[in-house]
Protein backbone atom coordinates (compact mmCIF):
# COMPACT_ATOMS: atom_id res chain seq x y z
CA UNK A 1 0.00 0.00 0.00
CA UNK A 2 1.20 3.53 -0.74
CA UNK A 3 0.63 6.74 1.14
CA UNK A 4 -2.97 7.38 2.22
CA UNK A 5 -5.12 9.75 0.21
CA UNK A 6 -5.53 12.88 2.31
CA UNK A 7 -8.17 15.43 1.28
CA UNK A 8 -8.60 18.86 2.81
CA UNK A 9 -11.95 20.46 2.00
CA UNK A 10 -12.40 24.10 2.92
CA UNK A 11 -14.58 27.16 2.46
CA UNK A 12 -12.82 30.50 2.47
CA UNK A 13 -15.38 32.20 4.75
CA UNK A 14 -14.35 30.10 7.75
CA UNK A 15 -11.04 31.49 9.01
CA UNK A 16 -9.83 28.35 10.80
CA UNK A 17 -8.94 26.56 7.57
CA UNK A 18 -5.36 27.83 7.45
CA UNK A 19 -4.71 26.77 11.02
CA UNK A 20 -6.31 23.38 10.40
CA UNK A 21 -4.17 22.91 7.31
CA UNK A 22 -1.02 23.70 9.28
CA UNK A 23 -2.15 21.18 11.90
CA UNK A 24 -2.71 18.53 9.22
CA UNK A 25 0.67 19.20 7.61
CA UNK A 26 2.39 18.86 10.99
CA UNK A 27 0.67 15.55 11.69
CA UNK A 28 1.61 14.21 8.25
CA UNK A 29 5.23 15.20 8.77
CA UNK A 30 5.23 13.58 12.21
CA UNK A 31 3.89 10.40 10.62
CA UNK A 32 6.65 10.43 8.02
CA UNK A 33 4.24 11.32 5.21
CA UNK A 34 4.54 14.03 2.58
CA UNK A 35 2.45 17.09 3.48
CA UNK A 36 2.65 18.25 -0.12
CA UNK A 37 0.52 15.27 -1.06
CA UNK A 38 -2.61 16.81 0.49
CA UNK A 39 -5.43 17.20 -2.03
CA UNK A 40 -6.81 20.69 -1.54
CA UNK A 41 -10.50 21.00 -2.40
CA UNK A 42 -12.02 24.46 -2.17
CA UNK A 43 -15.78 24.40 -1.75
CA UNK A 44 -17.23 27.59 -3.17
CA UNK A 45 -20.97 27.01 -3.55
CA UNK A 46 -23.85 24.89 -2.35
CA UNK A 47 -23.76 22.65 -5.41
CA UNK A 48 -20.15 21.70 -4.74
CA UNK A 49 -21.00 21.21 -1.09
CA UNK A 50 -23.73 18.72 -2.02
CA UNK A 51 -21.54 16.92 -4.54
CA UNK A 52 -18.74 16.50 -2.00
CA UNK A 53 -21.06 15.72 0.95
CA UNK A 54 -19.40 18.67 2.68
CA UNK A 55 -20.42 18.97 6.36
CA UNK A 56 -18.57 22.24 6.87
CA UNK A 57 -15.17 23.84 6.73
CA UNK A 58 -12.61 22.52 7.33
CA UNK A 59 -13.15 18.81 6.61
CA UNK A 60 -10.27 16.35 6.49
CA UNK A 61 -10.65 12.89 4.98
CA UNK A 62 -8.04 10.15 5.05
CA UNK A 63 -8.68 7.43 2.49
CA UNK A 64 -12.21 8.79 2.26
CA UNK A 65 -12.89 8.62 6.00
CA UNK A 66 -13.59 11.81 7.91
CA UNK A 67 -11.17 12.32 10.81
CA UNK A 68 -14.20 12.96 13.02
CA UNK A 69 -17.57 11.43 12.21
CA UNK A 70 -19.78 14.38 11.19
CA UNK A 71 -22.85 12.56 12.47
CA UNK A 72 -26.06 14.37 11.58
CA UNK A 73 -24.32 17.61 10.61
CA UNK A 74 -26.17 19.14 7.65
CA UNK A 75 -24.45 19.21 4.28
CA UNK A 76 -23.77 22.72 3.01
CA UNK A 77 -21.67 25.86 3.07
CA UNK A 78 -21.01 26.37 6.74
CA UNK A 79 -18.23 26.42 9.29
CA UNK A 80 -17.81 23.05 10.92
CA UNK A 81 -18.29 22.40 14.60
CA UNK A 82 -15.73 20.01 16.07
CA UNK A 83 -15.78 18.43 19.49
CA UNK A 84 -12.28 18.29 20.94
CA UNK A 85 -11.24 15.33 23.08
CA UNK A 86 -11.33 17.52 26.19
CA UNK A 87 -15.01 18.30 25.47
CA UNK A 88 -14.55 21.79 24.06
CA UNK A 89 -16.37 22.96 20.96
CA UNK A 90 -13.95 24.27 18.36
CA UNK A 91 -13.67 25.29 14.72
CA UNK A 92 -10.59 23.03 14.61
CA UNK A 93 -10.37 19.24 14.71
CA UNK A 94 -8.46 17.61 17.51
CA UNK A 95 -4.89 16.82 16.38
CA UNK A 96 -5.27 13.44 18.05
CA UNK A 97 -8.18 12.64 15.71
CA UNK A 98 -6.01 13.42 12.68
CA UNK A 99 -3.24 11.28 14.14
CA UNK A 100 -5.64 8.41 14.79
CA UNK A 101 -6.98 8.58 11.23
CA UNK A 102 -3.45 8.36 9.86
CA UNK A 103 -2.67 5.48 12.21
CA UNK A 104 -5.72 3.57 10.97
CA UNK A 105 -4.38 3.64 7.43
CA UNK A 106 -1.11 2.16 8.64
CA UNK A 107 -3.04 -0.61 10.30
CA UNK A 108 -4.95 -1.27 7.10
CA UNK A 109 -1.84 -1.50 4.94
CA UNK B 1 -24.73 42.93 3.11
CA UNK B 2 -23.58 45.07 6.00
CA UNK B 3 -23.28 48.83 5.70
CA UNK B 4 -20.18 50.62 6.94
CA UNK B 5 -18.96 49.44 10.29
CA UNK B 6 -19.44 51.74 13.26
CA UNK B 7 -16.22 53.65 14.00
CA UNK B 8 -14.65 54.49 17.35
CA UNK B 9 -16.41 57.59 18.74
CA UNK B 10 -19.59 57.06 16.73
CA UNK B 11 -22.84 57.14 18.66
CA UNK B 12 -24.56 53.77 18.40
CA UNK B 13 -27.75 53.64 16.39
CA UNK B 14 -30.98 52.92 18.22
CA UNK B 15 -31.46 49.23 18.89
CA UNK B 16 -34.63 47.61 20.19
CA UNK B 17 -35.31 43.93 19.60
CA UNK B 18 -37.33 41.07 21.08
CA UNK B 19 -35.78 38.32 23.14
CA UNK B 20 -36.82 34.68 22.85
CA UNK B 21 -39.81 35.28 25.13
CA UNK B 22 -41.07 38.24 23.12
CA UNK B 23 -39.90 40.86 25.59
CA UNK B 24 -38.38 43.94 24.01
CA UNK B 25 -34.90 45.10 25.00
CA UNK B 26 -33.17 48.33 24.02
CA UNK B 27 -29.91 50.10 24.64
CA UNK B 28 -30.15 52.33 27.72
CA UNK B 29 -30.56 56.07 27.33
CA UNK B 30 -27.29 58.07 27.49
CA UNK B 31 -26.13 58.25 31.10
CA UNK B 32 -28.34 55.40 32.31
CA UNK B 33 -25.59 52.77 32.35
CA UNK B 34 -21.80 53.13 32.65
CA UNK B 35 -21.30 50.99 29.55
CA UNK B 36 -23.21 48.75 27.17
CA UNK B 37 -22.11 45.81 25.06
CA UNK B 38 -23.81 44.52 21.94
CA UNK B 39 -22.55 41.13 20.78
CA UNK B 40 -23.51 39.43 17.55
CA UNK B 41 -23.62 35.70 18.06
CA UNK B 42 -25.59 32.70 16.83
CA UNK B 43 -26.27 29.01 17.30
CA UNK B 44 -24.61 27.29 14.36
CA UNK B 45 -21.16 28.88 14.28
CA UNK B 46 -18.22 27.07 15.94
CA UNK B 47 -16.42 30.34 16.66
CA UNK B 48 -19.45 31.76 18.48
CA UNK B 49 -19.76 28.48 20.39
CA UNK B 50 -16.05 28.31 21.20
CA UNK B 51 -16.16 31.80 22.71
CA UNK B 52 -19.60 31.46 24.23
CA UNK B 53 -18.74 30.53 27.82
CA UNK B 54 -16.01 33.17 28.00
CA UNK B 55 -18.52 35.78 26.89
CA UNK B 56 -21.20 34.58 29.33
CA UNK B 57 -18.67 34.85 32.18
CA UNK B 58 -18.12 38.49 31.21
CA UNK B 59 -21.87 39.10 31.05
CA UNK B 60 -22.32 37.72 34.57
CA UNK B 61 -19.38 39.56 36.09
CA UNK B 62 -19.87 42.98 34.51
CA UNK B 63 -23.66 43.02 34.76
CA UNK B 64 -23.07 43.29 38.49
CA UNK B 65 -21.25 46.55 37.77
CA UNK B 66 -24.19 47.97 35.85
CA UNK B 67 -23.05 47.15 32.33
CA UNK B 68 -25.91 46.36 29.93
CA UNK B 69 -25.41 43.38 27.59
CA UNK B 70 -27.45 42.57 24.50
CA UNK B 71 -26.62 39.42 22.52
CA UNK B 72 -28.09 39.48 19.03
CA UNK B 73 -28.64 36.81 16.37
CA UNK B 74 -29.14 38.34 12.90
CA UNK B 75 -28.59 35.26 10.74
CA UNK B 76 -31.03 34.30 8.01
CA UNK B 77 -32.84 31.42 9.69
CA UNK B 78 -34.37 30.23 6.42
CA UNK B 79 -30.95 29.28 5.08
CA UNK B 80 -29.58 28.35 8.52
CA UNK B 81 -32.44 26.72 10.46
CA UNK B 82 -30.15 26.22 13.43
CA UNK B 83 -30.55 29.95 14.02
CA UNK B 84 -34.34 29.95 14.09
CA UNK B 85 -36.16 31.71 16.96
CA UNK B 86 -37.21 28.26 18.23
CA UNK B 87 -33.60 27.08 18.32
CA UNK B 88 -32.62 30.31 20.08
CA UNK B 89 -35.38 29.76 22.66
CA UNK B 90 -34.19 26.20 23.32
CA UNK B 91 -30.73 27.44 24.19
CA UNK B 92 -32.10 30.13 26.48
CA UNK B 93 -34.34 27.60 28.21
CA UNK B 94 -31.31 25.39 28.78
CA UNK B 95 -29.69 28.29 30.63
CA UNK B 96 -26.98 28.87 28.08
CA UNK B 97 -27.29 32.67 28.13
CA UNK B 98 -26.47 34.98 31.02
CA UNK B 99 -28.48 37.83 29.50
CA UNK B 100 -31.11 38.50 26.86
CA UNK B 101 -30.67 36.77 23.50
CA UNK B 102 -32.31 38.91 20.84
CA UNK B 103 -33.59 38.14 17.38
CA UNK B 104 -32.96 40.60 14.53
CA UNK B 105 -35.38 39.23 11.94
CA UNK B 106 -34.91 41.92 9.31
CA UNK B 107 -31.15 42.19 10.00
CA UNK B 108 -31.53 45.96 10.42
CA UNK B 109 -29.56 46.04 13.67
CA UNK B 110 -26.62 44.18 12.14
CA UNK B 111 -26.64 46.53 9.16
CA UNK B 112 -26.87 49.62 11.36
CA UNK B 113 -23.83 48.60 13.44
CA UNK B 114 -21.97 47.13 10.49
CA UNK B 115 -21.62 43.81 12.27
CA UNK B 116 -19.75 41.29 10.14
CA UNK B 117 -19.24 38.02 11.96
CA UNK B 118 -20.25 35.89 14.88
CA UNK B 119 -19.03 36.71 17.38
CA UNK B 120 -18.61 40.46 16.84
CA UNK B 121 -18.36 42.66 19.93
CA UNK B 122 -19.29 46.38 20.22
CA UNK B 123 -18.53 48.14 23.53
CA UNK B 124 -20.22 51.50 24.13
CA UNK B 125 -19.49 54.05 26.83
CA UNK B 126 -22.14 55.69 28.99
CA UNK B 127 -22.94 58.14 26.21
CA UNK B 128 -23.40 55.23 23.80
CA UNK B 129 -20.25 56.08 21.86
CA UNK B 130 -18.29 53.16 20.47
CA UNK B 131 -15.07 52.55 22.39
CA UNK B 132 -14.18 49.01 21.24
CA UNK B 133 -15.18 46.65 18.47
CA UNK B 134 -13.88 43.33 17.29
CA UNK B 135 -13.13 39.92 18.76
CA UNK B 136 -13.53 38.97 22.44
CA UNK B 137 -9.85 37.99 22.63
CA UNK B 138 -6.96 36.83 20.49
CA UNK B 139 -7.76 33.12 20.12
CA UNK B 140 -11.07 31.28 19.75
CA UNK B 141 -9.28 28.05 20.57
CA UNK B 142 -7.67 29.13 23.83
CA UNK B 143 -10.10 29.48 26.76
CA UNK B 144 -7.29 30.88 28.92
CA UNK B 145 -7.50 34.08 26.86
CA UNK B 146 -10.65 34.69 28.92
CA UNK B 147 -12.15 37.35 26.63
CA UNK B 148 -9.24 39.62 27.52
CA UNK B 149 -9.91 42.29 24.90
CA UNK B 150 -13.56 42.58 25.91
CA UNK B 151 -12.66 42.67 29.60
CA UNK B 152 -9.91 45.19 28.95
CA UNK B 153 -12.28 47.44 27.04
CA UNK B 154 -14.83 47.30 29.85
CA UNK B 155 -12.24 47.90 32.56
CA UNK B 156 -11.00 50.92 30.62
CA UNK B 157 -14.40 52.48 29.99
CA UNK B 158 -15.45 51.92 33.60
CA UNK B 159 -12.26 53.71 34.66
CA UNK B 160 -12.97 56.58 32.26
CA UNK B 161 -10.13 55.60 29.97
CA UNK B 162 -9.86 54.64 26.31
CA UNK B 163 -9.46 50.92 25.58
CA UNK B 164 -6.22 49.72 24.03
CA UNK B 165 -6.67 48.13 21.55
CA UNK B 166 -9.78 50.00 20.47
CA UNK B 167 -10.40 47.81 17.46
CA UNK B 168 -9.48 44.28 16.46
CA UNK B 169 -10.63 42.20 13.53
CA UNK B 170 -13.74 40.20 14.30
CA UNK B 171 -13.07 36.48 13.78
CA UNK B 172 -15.81 33.99 13.12
CA UNK B 173 -18.51 32.95 10.70
CA UNK B 174 -19.85 35.66 8.44
CA UNK B 175 -23.32 36.89 9.30
CA UNK B 176 -25.71 35.02 7.03
CA UNK B 177 -27.47 37.76 5.10
CA UNK B 178 -30.82 37.25 3.44
CA UNK B 179 -30.49 36.77 -0.31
Amino acid sequence: MGAPRVEFLWWSECPSWERALAMLRAELEAAGLDPDGIEMVEIADEEQARERRFPGSPTIRVDGEDVQDPGEAPIGLTCRIYRRRDGRVSPLPDPADIRAALERTKGAS
Amino acid sequence: MSQDRLSIGDVAPALELEDTAGERHALPAPGEAPASVVIWTCNHCPYALAWHERIQDVVREYSERGVVFLQVNSNDAERYPGDSPEAMRERVEKGEFAGPYLHDPDQAAARAFGAERTPDVFVLDGDLRLVYSGAPDADYDDPSQNAAWLRGALDAVLAGEAPDPATTDPVGCTIKWKE
